[in-house]
C-alpha cells in the first residue's frame, strides 16, 4: 500500500432535496486496491459513488483523488483526471453501436504520479478482455442483452484509461455466467494496476474480488475491515448484509 | 386545374420546404442536446434574411449576394454561440418554463433590435446573380433560384446526416441527446458541446433565412411565423430526427402549396377559397400525425422531459391574515370609482388589471396545479373576445348574451385543442398549444369576410348603463371575483387534488384510479372557458377586437404574469397580473421599443427572481422550505 491513497473521502454528506442520504462518510482506496462498499438496497452505495463523481448537486465534504481535491470539479473534469464511473443502470447509448459507445469514452493515455504508465486501452485490447463484444462491434447498444450491456459499460469506462474505476453493482441483474466473467475481469484489471471502488450487495461476488470492505447502512459506515475479516464476522453479515 | 399546374406547385412547395427544413433541423438538434426549446430560432432565421439583404445591397454583385449568404451564416453562428454562453448557460438548471421564457425574451429583444437597425419597412433583396433566369417546366417558368433551393435542402440534409453518423462530434451529439449527464461523466465537456450545437443550429437558421433573401422580403413578422411553422414541422417529423425534419418540411410545404394551387373551388352550395386555408391545413396534418404517431413520423418515444427543479410544496388554503387582506383589497377596489372622479384613467387601468387577473389565474390553473405549460393561452382569450364581438356584429345580440357566449365558445375551442394537448407533456405541449394559438390567430386574420381580417371587429360598445366606465368597472370586478373564487373552488375540490396528483406522478395517479388525461383535459377546458370571459370583457371594454390583440404576445404576457407573481401560490398570478398590467399600461407605453424593454424585464426576472414576487416575499417572511 503506498502512502498516499488513490482516493480519499472525508466527511462526505449528500442530500436529495430535503432528504439527507449520506452522513459524514470517511474512507479511502489505496493504489491497486479493490474496495467494496457493501450494504442493502437504499443504504447509500450508489449515492456515494455518484457524489464522488460530482453527479449529486447537494453534497459536502472533501474528495481527494490522486492527491488533488476534486470535490468542487464538474463530472467531466473529474473524469479527465482519471476517475472512471460505470453506473448501475449501465446507461449505454442505445442509438450508438458498440464501437461508437467506446469512442464516446475515449481519452488520452495517462501516467500515475510516480511516472509509471497507467494501463491504456484500445477497442482491440478490450475485445480480448470481453470476447462477447468482439463479435458485435456494429450492434446498436439498444439491441444488446443486459450482460452484454454490462460489459460494454465497463469497456466504455476503460476507454478513458482511468487510474481508478467506480463500479456500481457490477453483478446486479446479469446471468450467473456473466457475473463470473465480471469477477474475472475485475481481478484482471487489478493485475493491470487499476484501483477499483465497487458497490455490491452480494457477498459471494465481493469475496471473489475485494481486498477491503466498508459496510453501509442508512448512509453511514458501520463497519470496515478486510474481506477475510468480514467473511468470519457473522454478526456484521447478519446485521447489515443478509436480506 | 391541370396536372401540369399541379406538379408545378409541387415544385414550388419543395423550394419552400428547404427554408422550413433549415430552421426546423436546428431547433430539433438544439433541443436534443440541450433540452432547450429555442423560441428565438425564428428570430435568428429572420436576422439571416436581414443581414443577407444588407450584404446583397451594400456590397452587391455575386460577392455581395453569395459571399453575403455565407458570411450571414457565420455571423448568425457567432451570435448563437454568444447567446448560449451569455444567457442559456446560466439557466440550464432552471425549470424549463424559465428557459422557454428566456428564449422568448430574446425574440422580443431581437425583434426590436432589427426594427432599430433596419426600420419597419419590408425589404426585398435583389435576385440571385447567376440564377436570375427561369427554366420552363410543365409549360411554366420556374425561377432557377427555386431549383437551386430545391437542391440545397436535401444537400444540407446529406451533409448533416453524414456528419452525425461519421464524425466524433456527431457521435457526441447523438450520445448527448440520449444521456448528456453520462456523456459528461465520461469526460466530455458539455459546455463546449452545447455551445457548438447551439452555434450550428443558429448557423443553419441564419443560412435558411439568408437564402430567402432573393425570394421573399425581409419583414419583422417573420420570426414568429417561422418559429410557428418550425414547431409544426418538428412535431410532425419527430423531435431529434433530421430526416424526419426534412420529410415533415416537405409534407407541410406541399400541403400549403396544394392549397394555394387548388385556389377557389365552388362546391355548388358553398365556395371555399383553399388558398386561405393554408394554416388550417397545416393544423390538420399535425393533428393527424399526432393521433397516429404521438412522437412524430420518425421520432421515437422519449421520456417526458421533466424539469430538474425541486418538487413544489403543496398549495394550501390562504391563511386568515391573507384572507383578511383579500377582503380589504376587495373593499378598496369597490371604492375605486369614488377615487376616479379625479382621474378617470384609473378606471381604465382598473379594468385592464382585472381582465389580466382573470387571464393569468386561468392560465395558472393549468400551468401550476396542472403542470401544463400552455404557450397559447391567447387562443382562448381570442375565441372569447371574437366570439362575443362577432355575435354582436352578425346577430346583434345584447351584451349579456355575448358575455355568456364568450366562455362557452372558448370552452369549445379548449375542449378541441386540449384533447390533443393533454396527450403530450412538457415542451411538446408548450409547442402544440403555441401552434394552436397561431392557428386561431391566423383564422381571425385570414377569414376577412367574417372576422374583418386585420381591421378586426369594431363598434362593440356596451349598452347603457354599462357604457359608464365606473359601472363597467364594477361589472368586471364582480366577474373577476367570481372567476377567481370558482377556480379556487375547483383546486380544493377532489377534482383539483386529482389534477395535482396527475401532475406529480401520472403513473401513480392512474394506479389509484384517476383518469389523468381526462382530468387534465377537463382542467384545460375549464381554464380555456374562464379565459374566454376575460376575452369577452376585453372586447366590450375596448369596443373592438383585432388579431393583434390575440397574437402570441398575449400568451407570453400571461406567462410573464404568472411567473412574475410566482407559480407556487394562488396569490401569485393575481399579484403578477396586477403588477404586469400596470407596468404595461404606464411604463411600456412610453417607448416605441417596448418589446425590448419587456424582453429585458423577462430576462432580469428569469435570472434574478426564479421564484417570482410572491415567492420572494414569502421567503422574506420566513416561510422558507427546509434547506
Amino acid at each position: 500500500m503506498s502512502l498516499k491513497p488513490m482516493l480519499a473521502v472525508e466527511s462526505l454528506s449528500a442530500w436529495y432535496g430535503a432528504a439527507r442520504i449520506l452522513y459524514d462518510l470517511n474512507f479511502h482506496v489505496a493504489r491497486g486496491e479493490v474496495v467494496a462498499l457493501m450494504g442493502r438496497n437504499g443504504a447509500g452505495k450508489s449515492t456515494t459513488l455518484k457524489a464522488i463523481m460530482g453527479l449529486i448537486a447537494q453534497r459536502q465534504g472533501s474528495v481527494h483523488f490522486n492527491g488533488e481535491d476534486v470535490s468542487r470539479l464538474k463530472p467531466f473534469e473529474i473524469a479527465r483526471r482519471g476517475l472512471g464511473f460505470t453506473p448501475e443502470d449501465r446507461r449505454i447509448f442505445v442509438d450508438l453501436t458498440v464501437m461508437e459507445n467506446l469512442d464516446i469514452g475515449r481519452q488520452p493515455p495517462r501516467t500515475f504520479p510516480d511516472g509509471a504508465a497507467a494501463p491504456s486501452w484500445t477497442p482491440e485490447k478490450l475485445f480480448t478482455l470481453f470476447p462477447n463484444l468482439a463479435e458485435m462491434p456494429n450492434r446498436l447498444g439498444g439491441r444488446m442483452s443486459g450482460g452484454e450491456q454490462q460489459m460494454l459499460t465497463v469497456a466504455r469506462t476503460l476507454m478513458g484509461n482511468p487510474l481508478l474505476v467506480l463500479l456500481d453493482e457490477p453483478s446486479e441483474g446479469v446471468a450467473p455466467l456473466i457475473v463470473e466473467q465480471m469477477a474475472n475481469t475485475i481481478v484482471e484489471l487489478k493485475k493491470e494496476g487499476l484501483s477499483i471502488l465497487l458497490s455490491e450487495q452480494n457477498i459471494h461476488f465481493a469475496r471473489l474480488v475485494s481486498d477491503r470492505v466498508y459496510v453501509l447502512e442508512k448512509g453511514q459506515i458501520h463497519w470496515h475491515g478486510t474481506m477475510a475479516q468480514l467473511d468470519t464476522n457473522q454478526d456484521v453479515q447478519r446485521a447489515y448484509l443478509t436480506v | 386545374m391541370t396536372l401540369s399546374a399541379f406538379l408545378f406547385q409541387a415544385l414550388n412547395g419543395l423550394a419552400s420546404a428547404s427554408g422550413l427544413f433549415f430552421i426546423a433541423v436546428g431547433l430539433s438538434l438544439i433541443f436534443g442536446v440541450t433540452r432547450i426549446i429555442n423560441i428565438a430560432h425564428g428570430s435568428l432565421y429572420m436576422l439571416g434574411t436581414y443581414i443577407a439583404y444588407s450584404f446583397a445591397t451594400r456590397i452587391g454583385g455575386g460577392l455581395g449576394f453569395w459571399g453575403g449568404i455565407v458570411a450571414t451564416a457565420l455571423i448568425v453562428c457567432v451570435l448563437g454561440a454568444l447567446i448560449e454562453i451569455l444567457l442559456l448557460r446560466r439557466i440550464y438548471r432552471a425549470p424549463e418554463l424559465f428557459q422557454l421564457l428566456a428564449t422568448f425574451a430574446l425574440v422580443l429583444v431581437i425583434n426590436d433590435a432589427t426594427l432599430w437597425l433596419w426600420g419597419s419597412e419590408d425589404l426585398l433583396g435583389p435576385r440571385a446573380p447567376g440564377l436570375r433566369g427561369a427554366v420552363e417546366i410543365f409549360g411554366r417558368q420556374l425561377p432557377s433560384y427555386d431549383l437551386f433551393l430545391i437542391v440545397i435542402g436535401p444537400a444540407v440534409l446529406l451533409v448533416l446526416h453524414f456528419a452525425l453518423a461519421k464524425t466524433r462530434f456527431g457521435r457526441l451529439v447523438r450520445a448527448a441527446t440520449q444521456d448528456r449527464e453520462m456523456v459528461g461523466a465520461l469526460g466530455v465537456n458539455q459546455a463546449i458541446l452545447f455551445t457548438s450545437v447551439f452555434a450550428l443550429g443558429a448557423a443553419l437558421a441564419g443560412l435558411g433565412g439568408a437564402l430567402q433573401v432573393a425570394r421573399e422580403p425581409a419583414t419583422l413578422a417573420t420570426d414568429l411565423i417561422a418559429i410557428g411553422d418550425a414547431f409544426v414541422v418538428v412535431v410532425v417529423g419527430g423531435m431529434g430526427s433530421i430526416t424526419g425534419a426534412y420529410l415533415a418540411a416537405v409534407i407541410i410545404a406541399e400541403v400549403k402549396a396544394l392549397c394555394i394551387a387548388i385556389g377557389v373551388v365552388d362546391f355548388g352550395f358553398i365556395t371555399v377559397n383553399f388558398s386561405k386555408l393554408t394554416l388550417v391545413a397545416e393544423f390538420l396534418v399535425m393533428a393527424g400525425v399526432l393521433i397516429a404517431r404521438p412522437y412524430g413520423l420518425l421520432g421515437r418515444p422519449q421520456g417526458a422531459v421533466r424539469s430538474v427543479a425541486e418538487a413544489e410544496d403543496p398549495i394550501r388554503p390562504a391563511a386568515p391574515g391573507l384572507k383578511a387582506l383579500a377582503v380589504a383589497v376587495l373593499a378598496l377596489l369597490m371604492g375605486l370609482p369614488l377615487l376616479a372622479q379625479a382621474s378617470p384613467y384609473l378606471l381604465v387601468l382598473g379594468i385592464d388589471v382585472l381582465i389580466a387577473v382573470i387571464f393569468a389565474t386561468s392560465l395558472h390553473f393549468i400551468m401550476g396545479p396542472g403542470g401544463m405549460h400552455s404557450f397559447g393561452h391567447a387562443a382562448y382569450f381570442g375565441l372569447g373576445a371574437y366570439g362575443a364581438a362577432l355575435m354582436v356584429k352578425w346577430l346583434a345580440v345584447p351584451m349579456g348574451l355575448g358575455l355568456v357566449a364568450a366562455p362557452l365558445i372558448a370552452l369549445a375551442g379548449a375542449l378541441l385543442f386540449g384533447w390533443f394537448a393533454v396527450r403530450l407533456s412538457g415542451v411538446y405541449l408548450a409547442m402544440l398549444t403555441l401552434a394552436f394559438a397561431q392557428i386561431v390567430w391566423a383564422a381571425m386574420f385570414q377569414w376577412e369576410g367574417f372576422t374583418g381580417g386585420s381591421n378586426g371587429v369594431i363598434g362593440v360598445w356596451p349598452p347603457p348603463p354599462f357604457n359608464s366606465a365606473a359601472v363597467y368597472y364594477l361589472l368586471t370586478l364582480a366577474i373577476a371575483v367570481i372567476a377567481v373564487l370558482l377556480l379556487r373552488r375547483f383546486l380544493f375540490a377532489p377534482f383539483g387534488y386529482a389534477m395535482r396528483a396527475g401532475r406529480d406522478s401520472p403513473l401513480r395517479a392512474e394506479a389509484i384510479g384517476i383518469d389523468v388525461k381526462r382530468v387534465h383535459w377537463l382542467a384545460f377546458a375549464i381554464a380555456g372557458g374562464i379565459c374566454g370571459i376575460a376575452g369577452g370583457l376585453f372586447a366590450f371594454a375596448k369596443g373592438s377586437i383585432s388579431p393583434e390583440t390575440i397574437h402570441v404576445g398575449r400568451s407570453i404576457d400571461g406567462l410573464v404574469m404568472v411567473l412574475l407573481g410566482g407559480i407556487q401560490t394562488l396569490t401569485g398570478p393575481i399579484v403578477g397580473a396586477s403588477v404586469f398590467a400596470t407596468l404595461q399600461d404606464t411604463v411600456m407605453r412610453q417607448t416605441e421599443y417596448w418589446r425590448a424593454l419587456l424582453g429585458l424585464i423577462i430576462l432580469l426576472l428569469v435570472l434574478a427572481f426564479p421564484q417570482g414576487i410572491v415567492g420572494a416575499v414569502a421567503q422574506i417572511f420566513g416561510r422558507r422550505r427546509s434547506p
